[in-house]
């Protein structure tokens, strides 16, 4: 059974519902402080929250510890690596994702549900869904406005629509160039997205479509 | 020998200023005729090094501002030895 870890920063506040979300989905899993080490982990979550308190900018600080060296290396070694909502903030920060969020174009905290069109199925998250497939999650995020220079560099894998999957402005909660809600780098092993799919891992909590990408990621690591 | 430096980051012109917007329209609610407001981030450091120039530009580009979406200018003082 692949192991996982779910790195825990300063601030950081869906720790614990993202490790029950992928235990469901049939990995093990552990809670990893930011100061220990990644040694012997199949895959890594960066969970939501607001590490830092999101001072400076959103995941800034956590994007430049120590541990994201190792990180890194594991994404280079093909592992996967999910960074959800504060935690898709570190891998931008971080450069293992491009682009950067910025604040909402709303000036204020947004936390709503919303649907999504998946764009991309050949990813280490998404080979559980089909091309073109609408699903729902809440999102909970003050800075999630996707911007990056050059969007041809960038791997589109959801998209904010309405419930039919049309994606128009009035779709969009915050601004995202294109509607963007997740991205993945060119090789598929790393992923980053606004929407918080362990809050919708269990019928009891709305819906059951987040949990999927945590099946395919213990499917990926299982290789 | 130490320093002092002042550092302002900028978003890139055209980028979008959620927090300068609502100020500048809560000055135009006070009767002010603002075209627009924007709200930079400003930093003062005071430091120690051989090669000040190279490392606030260091600094800039690798945590003070995210070159994606932010331009940086900095001025430096030497503080003495």
């Amino acid at each position: 059974m692949p192991k996982f870890a779910v790195i825990v920063f300063p601030g950081t506040n869906c720790d614990f519902e993202t490790v029950e979300a992928l235990r469901k989905a049939g990995g093990k899993v552990e809670r990893v402080w930011y100061k220990s080490s990644l040694k012997d982990f199949d895959g890594v979550v960066l969970p939501g929250g607001f590490s830092y308190a999101d001072y400076l900018r959103a995941g800034a600080i956590s994007a430049r510890a120590e541990i994201m060296e190792e990180v890194k290396a594991l994404a280079n070694d093909g592992k996967p690596i999910l960074g959800i909502c504060n935690g898709f903030q570190v891998l931008t920060e971080s450069g293992l994702l491009p682009g950067a969020l910025r604040p909402n174009k709303v000036p204020r905290f947004l936390c709503k549900w919303v649907y999504l069109k998946v764009n991309d199925t050949q990813t280490a998250f998404t080979q559980f869904y089909e091309e073109g497939e609408v699903i729902r999650m809440p999102i909970a995020h003050a800075e999630g406005n996707y911007y990056a220079n050059d969007l041809n560099k960038v791997k589109i894998a959801f998209q904010y629509s309405d419930e039919k999957g049309n994606i128009r402005d009035d779709t969009n909660p915050n601004g995202s160039l294109l509607n963007i809600a997740g991205i993945s780098n060119e090789k598929g092993n790393v992923l980053g997205m606004m929407p918080h799919p362990e809050r919708a891992s269990d019928r009891f909590l709305g819906s059951e479509d987040g949990l999927r990408v945590f099946k395919s990621m213990v499917e990926y690591a299982k290789r | 020998m130490k320093w002092k430096a002042k550092v302002v980051v900028r978003l890139k012109e055209g980028l979008n200023d959620p927090e300068g917007r609502v100020i500048g329209k809560a000055l135009q609610n006070l009767g002010y005729k603002i075209d627009e407001l924007k709200v930079p981030k400003y930093f003062e450091l005071t430091f120690e090094s051989e090669n000040p120039e190279k490392d606030v530009e260091e600094m800039c580009h690798r945590l003070l501002a995210n070159p994606v979406i932010h331009t940086y200018e900095y001025q430096i003082e030497p503080l003495g030895e």
